[in-house]
């Protein structure tokens, strides 16, 4: 699943090739195939469109247009990529360990929940101290229940598949408690809200743009991950556990608080991107929280290959195609699920692509000198 | 005194909510049995699910049957079985993964083929009113049973003897069990794993079809809330045994029925706590049913989730 081995065996055999070629060469499958994946997705989504008798050119005009075209579609783009980035966050330092943890979705509505009520509660303080104290709700939340996914996974043995998966459900349950219920605000009534987060409460937008902070923040967070994944002994450590459990294990690495700490890490990153969907963009809590942000993530983070760097592109990508959904839906007829549509279709087409690791002599320097 | 029975409606609601609730529960955990049996995991059930539950309703609707809406389904599911046992025969392909994004799949395939389904109204599956020696009103609504329940009861035992006693059974345990041994003896175990999946896949679309040409018994995009993968965890408590997925189904059918029956008596607090009950107990068998340090009883080899 992860490039860890490339520069490992780089080590142990000189390369026989140019150095800078060797390198590159060995970076670019992870980076081809991914890319050769998508247009194969996309391929196979036009002749889906063509059995349709829709247009795969129109589609992918008003994709472009929707998505990438103008500065205020690419403000969409971001916009839509920003809780992307976070959700993918969640599923790829776990992926580092080996875990598959898809249930983003539950960190992200109860961090959104847990900011709400805290921005409510100190509405009336200094902002940088009601944002600080959202944050931090919102992280502890999301860090508490994907932590414990961790947690049952590792003292337990139960799988983290489903029982993120389940996590969720039941956070959505929670969420719906307690917006409906003990933090309504009795003036929602068509929509039961959180109370609306006075101005302190409120991130705004970086300045020249549409977009809110939460952006930089996301950035911030991928480049951290991958620091500490790649440069940190964590990170190292987390490698190895992820490669074999066993033989981290006799290495006297400490699995348990490593697999917590990153779920819990994972977890917190998620409960952020709730902090500010609810901060900057729904300014209360409710039910749109749940908005299918932490299942697109798990696509990101495939799509990057479990790299935090790889996130940010694909994080872009895939938010721009959601920000063209509107428009190709009013424009060429077809229902709001096309994207969803597409995302499958790109999912498995991805994955289907992972056979094809070390399958091409041209990525794997070793093999150039014996090649015919 | 007719008809007010006071809180005694609650298990009776319960009772009769198991059954309503459990038979898609029975159809995707046998479905789901038979597929990790062969060793592998199908995650992607709940998609399958939601597009069987479509498929279902939109053939019922456009040929005025359900039966011939119930064998849509089970073509379709069969169908997306085919595709996921297909995509993992390629080696390095990880299962779990491809069981995910075939659930996000299937439901935006059944969100984008359903959205003209969700105004009309499909022929119900018949249901048989075993309840009416009594006149109690709450008694017969409890035991209203539909055929597809006793279907899959029936299915589970015959599932249960055909596991321990015929040919195809011992092929699919084989194959589950030791993919090398099954090469010894001349099985492929990929395409035994292709139509195990298959068979999960089909079964697991009557589940769906059972949800929307009974109960709830309508089509729309918040049909399922994660039935398949309750079933799918389901199965790992049941320990891959067909009788014990049955009785694991009603457990968790009166559980997602709490919620319904205590609003039907009056309790309205924490209404949504009770709709999370089915999870939470899933998560608390799950947690129950694990155990660290060894593997678990009855799991087949080469499953990956056990391992």
């Amino acid at each position: 699943m992860t490039d860890i081995a490339a520069p490992a065996s780089a080590v142990l055999s000189p390369p026989r090739a140019p150095l800078a070629l060797a390198w590159l060469a060995r970076r670019a499958e992870g980076v081809v195939i991914p890319l050769g994946a998508l247009l194969a997705g996309m391929a196979l989504f036009s002749v889906f469109l063509l059995l349709l008798g829709k247009s795969p050119s129109t589609f992918l005009e008003l994709m472009w247009r929707g998505g990438f075209g103008s500065w205020f579609s690419i403000q969409n783009a971001l916009l839509r990529a920003t809780p992307l980035i976070f959700a993918a966050l969640c599923v790829a330092l776990p992926a580092r360990l080996g875990l598959t943890v898809i249930g983003g979705e539950g960190a992200i509505v109860l961090g959104g929940v847990a900011a709400a009520a805290f921005g409510h509660w100190l509405g009336n303080a200094p902002s940088v101290i009601v944002l600080a104290a959202m944050a931090a709700a919102g992280m502890v939340a999301g860090g508490l229940w994907i932590g414990a996914v961790g947690a049952l996974r590792h003292y337990r043995a139960v799988n983290e598949t489903i029982s993120s998966l389940l996590m969720a459900y039941i956070a959505i349950a929670l969420m719906n408690h307690l917006v409906e219920g003990p933090l309504r605000d009795p003036a929602s009534l068509n929509k039961p809200s959180t109370h609306p987060l006075t101005e302190a409460a409120r991130v705004g937008p970086i300045p020249g743009m549409d977009v809110h902070w939460g952006l930089v923040v996301a950035l911030l967070a991928c480049v951290a991950c991958w620091l500490l994944i790649e440069k940190t002994r964590w990170g190292f450590a987390a490698r190895v556990a992820g490669g074999n459990v066993r033989a981290a294990q006799i290495q006297g690495l400490a699995v348990g608080p490593l697999i917590v700490g990153f779920c819990a890490l994972s977890g917190a990153l998620a409960g952020l991107a709730g902090m500010f969907e609810v901060a900057a963009v729904q300014g209360s809590a409710n039910a749109s929280l749940a908005a299918g942000y932490g299942y697109a993530g798990i696509l990101v983070a495939f799509l990057a290959r479990q790299n935090p760097l790889g996130v940010v592109p694909v994080a872009f990508l895939l938010g721009g195609i959601a920000a063209a959904g509107g428009l190709i839906q009013r424009r060429m007829g077809l229902p709001d699920a096309t994207i969803l549509v597409l995302q499958g279709m790109l999912f498995i087409v991805v994955l289907m692509s992972e056979t094809l690791y070390g399958r091409f002599k041209c990525f794997d320097p070793d093999r150039w000198k014996r090649a015919p | 005194m007719e008809g007010d029975i006071g809180l005694w409606g609650v298990p009776l609601a319960i009772l009769g909510g198991a059954i309503r609730v459990s038979t898609p529960f029975i159809f995707v955990s046998l479905g789901e049995t038979i597929t990790e049996r062969s060793g592998r995991i199908n995650l992607g059930l709940e998609g399958t699910l939601v597009f069987g539950a479509m498929a279902a309703y939109a053939i019922a609707v456009e040929t005025g049957s359900p039966w011939i809406g119930v064998l849509a389904a089970m073509v379709a599911g069969a169908g997306f079985g085919l595709l996921h046992g297909w995509i993992c025969s390629f080696p390095k392909v990880n299962d779990i993964a491809v069981g995910i994004a075939l659930m996000l799949f299937g439901m935006g395939l059944a969100f984008f083929f359903g959205k003209p389904y969700i105004q009309p109204s499909a022929p119900n599956l018949p249901a048989i009113p075993l309840g009416d020696w009594s006149s109690l009103p709450q008694v017969r609504a409890a035991l209203n049973v539909n055929v597809l329940f006793l279907v899959g009861a029936a299915l589970a035992l015959a599932l249960w003897w055909a596991f321990k006693n015929t040919k195809i059974g011992l092929i699919v345990r084989v194959v589950g069990d030791s993919a090398d041994a099954a090469r010894a003896m001349g099985l492929s175990p990929n395409t035994v794993r292709l139509f195990a999946t298959a068979a999960g896949g089909a079964l697991a679309a009557i589940g769906g079809a059972y949800l929307s040409l009974y109960y709830p018994g309508s089509w729309n995009e918040r049909l399922s809330s994660g039935q398949g993968l309750m079933a799918v965890a389901l199965v790992i408590f049941a320990r891959w045994n067909p009788l014990g997925c049955f009785a694991a189904a009603l457990l968790f059918g009166g559980a997602g029925a709490l919620g319904p029956a205590l609003q039907s008596v009056g309790v309205t607090q924490g209404y949504y706590l009770f709709y999370a009950a089915p999870y939470v107990l899933t998560l608390i068998v799950m947690i129950a049913a694990s155990s660290p340090g060894r593997a678990l009883a009855g799991a087949p080899g080469e499953l990956s989730i056990t391992r």
